[in-house]
């Protein structure tokens, strides 16, 4: 198969795999989820790595490291946020089941 | 067919390094599969952190001949430096614009790739590969540029209402068609001059497209935005040859778009309306001053606690006001007491409530308010008629009644919490100042309706120990 027909295969199945993963989420967790999927853009990290990797002229290294700069931001801070806010819906999650329990019991 | 297609210089990129690729892409199908349910979103959160630390890990020892290492390490730690502390701290009221401003770097950062990728390659590359250039630098400014402007909409830099500039979607479209034709002239004839002004153009799209969004509508157009991103990513990856790119970008795009659907569905808003809504809503904007010196009723802390106290039955609704003041304990605790005093409680959750859909559920579960007691919009509708007092702390839009009867508000169409149904309607609140769609709210001068002015959280403190002494 040629490289670029591949490279339209894979996107056109990542499209119906990302609807697929999301179908029926509930609204408690759109932000989570929301914030969670905008970490994983940020791996655009591995293209700025990439093409200032093999920069040679100093503007392209330039405009490479702010892209290096603005995409490790969006990655670090993306997955740290999210787990944040995932962090308060566990804090009362053994809460909840604990207390069933003990009044079962 | 070959060359339009063909991607960027075969990558040199060895079968082991494409096989991790292959797994880090796994990971992140299962993060976002993780991150649908309650139970596995934190674990999917961290598979997805551990993928990309692997990918990242990888590149180094894969890439042959890779150059400037001591730059890009020292780019990655700044990153860090940066990212780490602000997303530690950020108080979770102010979590919407941090997704904001994440996700505009992530689209700023897309663009610059294809950039680069462009003025190293520039004129040798096939026209499918300049097709995607055009498309990464157009969606990522966009993205850029829009997220930018959200986040300091969001923060109140700038006012929050809708910003209409007269004739402003002439503007707009006019902008929209002269960014297509400088992509298409770009990839037709690949020069600097015309990437330059393809940037210009498509940022100051970002500018024209979220600039008359306003309200409630903002955390659409995050998600939204985060939708482009991720596709300007994936389109980034297609310029590199990239495959993990191209699927981690596509799988932000698609179920980022299916996610904007959904809230937008939440919010009973078509997504057309919700990017175009406020070039008809110019109307509002001169109605909204109007009301203020009507006469309201407005009682102390004791005259609520009693009414509290001798309810069988109460709801809270809270809002973004309750957030800001960092109330979520005090009306926890009231919460409490009423509960001991044998008073059904419950807390009523709109949808959007806060800035960001979910979001009133995250800082209500920071306060530990058990899951149980609260109660989504269509569940607890029908429950106000044989309610006694409802309690609005820092809320607004939510419960205006204008969403229902008003078919000129920014609002109308969204459903609402009914609480005017209930027996009384206590509201507290800061000031007679209108809700972040800024628009006036009949409710208020309701007979039934009953103000407390003041910080959510002191009021609410003066109401927990009147209803002590009870």
């Amino acid at each position: 198969m040629d490289s670029g027909v591949a490279l339209l295969t894979i996107f056109i199945l990542s499209i119906f795999v990302g609807f697929e993963v999301v179908s029926k989420v509930s609204t408690v967790l759109h932000t989570p989820l929301m914030s969670g999927a905008n970490a994983i853009h940020g791996i655009v990290l591995v293209g700025a790595i990439l093409v200032t990797g093999s920069a040679d002229n100093p503007l392209t290294i330039a405009l490479g490291l702010i892209a290096i700069v603005l995409a490790t931001i969006n990655l670090v801070g993306g997955f740290v946020v999210t787990d944040r806010m995932l962090e308060m819906f566990k804090a009362k999650k053994p809460a909840k089941p604990s207390s069933d329990e003990e009044a079962k019991k | 067919m070959t060359s339009l297609l063909a991607s960027a210089e075969p990558t040199s990129t060895p079968v082991w390094a494409q096989l991790i690729d292959l797994f880090v892409a796994v990971c992140f199908v299962l993060a976002l599969k993780g991150l649908s349910g309650p139970k596995t979103a934190r674990n999917g959160n961290l598979l997805g952190a551990f993928g990309a630390l692997v990918a990242v890990v990888v590149l180094f020892f894969s890439t042959p001949g890779m150059k400037n290492v001591p730059l890009i390490l020292a780019a990655i730690l700044i990153g860090l430096i940066v990212a780490f502390p602000i997303a530690r701290r950020v108080k979770m009221t102010s979590m919407p614009q941090l997704v904001a401003l994440f996700n505009g770097v992530g689209g700023g950062a897309a663009a610059l790739v294809s950039i680069i990728e462009f003025l190293t390659a520039g004129e040798s590359e096939s026209k499918g590969i300049l097709a995607a250039t055009v498309f990464t630098v157009i969606v990522g400014s966009v993205s850029f540029t829009g997220s930018i402007l959200t986040f300091l909409k969001l923060q109140e830099a700038i006012t929050t209402r809708p910003i209409v500039i007269p004739g402003g979607q002439y503007i707009t479209s006019l902008i929209g068609i002269g960014t297509l034709a400088a992509g298409v002239a770009l990839v037709i004839s690949p020069t600097n001059g015309l990437l330059a002004v393809l940037i210009v153009l498509s940022a100051l799209l970002g500018i024209l497209l979220v600039l008359p969004v306003g309200g409630a509508d903002v955390p659409i157009i995050i998600s939204l935005l985060n939708a482009f991103t991720g596709l300007s990513v994936a389109a980034s990856g297609y310029v590199l040859g990239n495959v993990l790119l191209i699927v981690a970008g596509t799988l932000v795009g698609a179920s980022g778009t299916l996610l904007t659907r959904e809230m937008a569905k939440a919010m009973g808003r078509p997504l057309t309306n919700t990017m175009f809504g406020a070039f008809t809503a110019t109307a509002v904007s001169a109605k909204v001053g109007g009301g203020e010196d009507r006469p309201v009723k407005s009682a102390g802390p004791e005259d609520v606690a009693i009414m509290l106290g001798y309810a069988n039955k109460v709801i809270i609704v809270p809002g973004y006001g309750l957030a800001v003041a960092q109330a979520q304990h005090t009306i926890r605790e009231l919460v409490d007491l009423l509960t001991a005093k044998g008073i059904e409680v419950d807390y009523a959750i709109h949808p959007v409530a806060g800035r960001m859909p979910g979001h009133m559920n995250v800082l209500l579960a920071e306060a530990n308010v058990p899951y149980e007691q609260l109660k989504e919009m269509d569940e607890i509708n029908p429950e106000f008629a044989s309610t006694d007092v409802v309690m609005v702390v820092g809320a607004n839009d939510v419960v205006n009644p204008a969403a229902k009867s008003d078919p000129s508000a920014p609002i109308y169409g969204m459903p609402i919490l009914d609480v005017s149904d209930a027996q009384q309607v206590v509201f507290l609140k800061r000031s007679m100042r209108p809700g972040f769609a800024g628009i006036e709210n009949e409710l208020l001068f309701d007979p039934k309706t009953t103000l407390l002015f003041g910080d959510a959280k002191d009021t609410l403190t003066k109401v927990v120990s009147a209803v002590k002494n009870m």
